[in-house]
């Protein structure tokens, strides 16, 4: 007799888009707020960002069980940071952090894809993109989820900068101001939601800057 | 004589009494994971699909008279998506001893800055650097133990211990070779042809920099999963240095610069009149 298995997979796919954009001295974290499987909408205001630490902020789509996981996991390492070191962990420090942890799953993978933005040493804007398993880089801008093929060639468009691996190295950084480079997220929200059946209903968007956080809504199309 | 009992501070001691999931995953102690699943291989190549690590790639490495030169390309792909074009092929394990990366990006990553703790520690406990023999003997017998679990791992151990230079392949496979010349990835048998016909031994840093770049550059040129920068390093008796980071589009048109059209010089010598 053929060993019965399981008809059931442990993973689903809950849709959305994430879009960071780092400049000069400001971070752009946002996400659409629907939540999908298959077909269905399961709720048009779920938040996939979540504040990390004073200045790193992570928004992931993908399967929102393991991203909730995810969350819970790197909150309690901070914490557990903070304790021991009496200070912040810094975005850098975060980034590795959830690179490893995403690693240890990598025979069971968290279904996440991630971005991760915040401020670096120098107040710098950073941001860090992951693959499902752990591998990151840190680039000037990034897109994740079921929209981010329709976003990442427009943001190729308006924001490429010369590679960080040129030699001699040419400075990298988002010439955008911190109202322009809001506005270019809204507008690539409003295309990807155009095109994207599992992007829309309301857009989320955190600014980090030097003074601190601030946190944006706008409307995007339900159907 | 009673000593002062410090095992409270000791961070892999379960801070609360009854240990749960969270518990375990955020003690310092970590473990892989496995699922219980009845088919645990059908299980690992669905995830590998669904979850689609970042590979494809043209990497090579080469030993002559000055040592040894490294270079890579900065492409990742996801399937048919180009997920970046900005990778860092090329790891810097310590100031003597290079990484590259080819297969799955997160295993070479991690593994890599694993390997770079090790080597560390092996510094600390026998006051020392570690050889390149030795450095690649510790990576390969990590992989090995994971063999058949689904890691994607071709790297390259480049570097200058005491016996000179030294290099060496690895792979998740298991496999460690040493050699003088290797290529490794998707773009390799491109690589392949330009370097094994225009390798000479005695070459100066420049010409066999020079080497590097157009294996690259033709590699990136045939291959769709290679692209982005070719950078090229030399490792010497005195560590690493990093000699060059071209964009492979524009190293086209060096190598292969555009003829004006003999109809068009016509006109120009016409209007010259």
């Amino acid at each position: 007799m053929t060993k019965q298995q399981a008809n059931w997979s442990p993973y689903d796919n809950n849709g959305g888009t994430c879009v960071a954009v780092a400049g000069t001295d400001y971070c752009v974290i946002a996400a659409d707020t629907r939540m999908s499987s298959g077909y269905n909408i399961l709720t048009r205001d779920y938040s996939k960002i979540i504040q990390l630490a004073d200045k790193s902020v992570l928004a992931s789509s993908g399967f929102q069980a393991d991203v909730r996981a995810l969350q819970k996991v790197l909150a309690a390492k901070h914490l557990q940071y903070q304790h021991q070191h009496n200070k912040q962990m810094s975005c850098p420090a975060m980034a590795q952090l959830l690179s490893n942890t995403l690693y240890y799953k990598r025979f069971f993978p968290y279904y996440a894809f991630n971005v991760l933005g915040g401020l670096d040493h120098e107040g710098k804007g950073c941001v860090f993109t992951y693959d499902a398993v752990g591998s990151y880089e840190r680039v000037g801008y990034s897109s994740q989820g079921s929209g981010s093929t329709l976003i990442t060639p427009f943001l190729d468009n308006q924001l490429k900068s010369p590679s960080p691996l040129l030699l001699p190295a040419r400075d990298a950084v988002t010439p955008l101001s911190e109202s322009e480079a809001i506005d270019l997220v809204k507008t690539c929200f409003a295309s990807a939601t155009e095109r994207d059946i599992y992007t829309g209903d309301k857009l989320e968007i955190l600014v980090l800057n030097a003074s601190g956080i601030r946190r944006e809504y706008m409307e995007l199309r339900k159907d | 004589m009673m000593k002062i009992d410090f095992s409270g501070l000791d961070a892999s001691v379960p801070l609360c009494g009854n240990t749960d999931e969270l518990c375990n995953e955020i003690s310092t102690e970590q473990k892989f994971e496995l699922p219980t699943a009845a088919d645990f291989d059908g299980f690992q190549r669905e995830a590998v699909q669904m979850v689609k690590p970042a590979k494809g790639t043209t990497t090579l490495a080469f030993i002559f008279k000055e040592g040894v030169m490294v270079a890579a390309d900065s492409r990742a792909s996801m399937g048919g998506y180009i997920s970046s074009q900005t990778v860092k092929k090329i790891i810097e394990i310590n100031p003597y001893m290079l990484g590259t990366m080819a297969g799955g990006a997160a295993d070479c990553q991690f593994w890599h800055r694993n390997l770079g703790v090790k080597c560390r520690l092996h510094e600390l406990a026998n006051k020392r650097r570690i050889s390149v023999t030795g450095a690649s003997k510790l990576l390969a017998n990590i992989l090995y133990s994971y063999r058949g679990m689904g890691l994607s791992v071709g790297t390259m151990i480049a570097g200058w211990d005491e016996t000179g230079p030294g290099l060496y392949y690895v792979d998740s496979e298991g496999g460690r070779l040493k050699g003088t010349r290797f290529s490794v990835g998707s773009g390799s048998p491109y690589a392949y042809g330009i370097l094994d016909s225009g390798y000479r031994f005695d070459m100066s840093v420049e010409e066999g920099a020079e080497l590097a770049r157009r294996a690259i550059y033709h590699a990136t040129f045939r291959d769709g999963a290679s692209g982005g920068v070719a950078t090229v390093y030399h490792v010497g008796p005195n560590g690493w240095k990093k000699l060059s980071g071209d964009d492979v589009g524009e190293l086209h048109y060096l190598y292969y610069p555009v003829e004006p059209a003999s109809v068009e010089q016509e006109m120009t010598e016409v209007s010259g009149l």
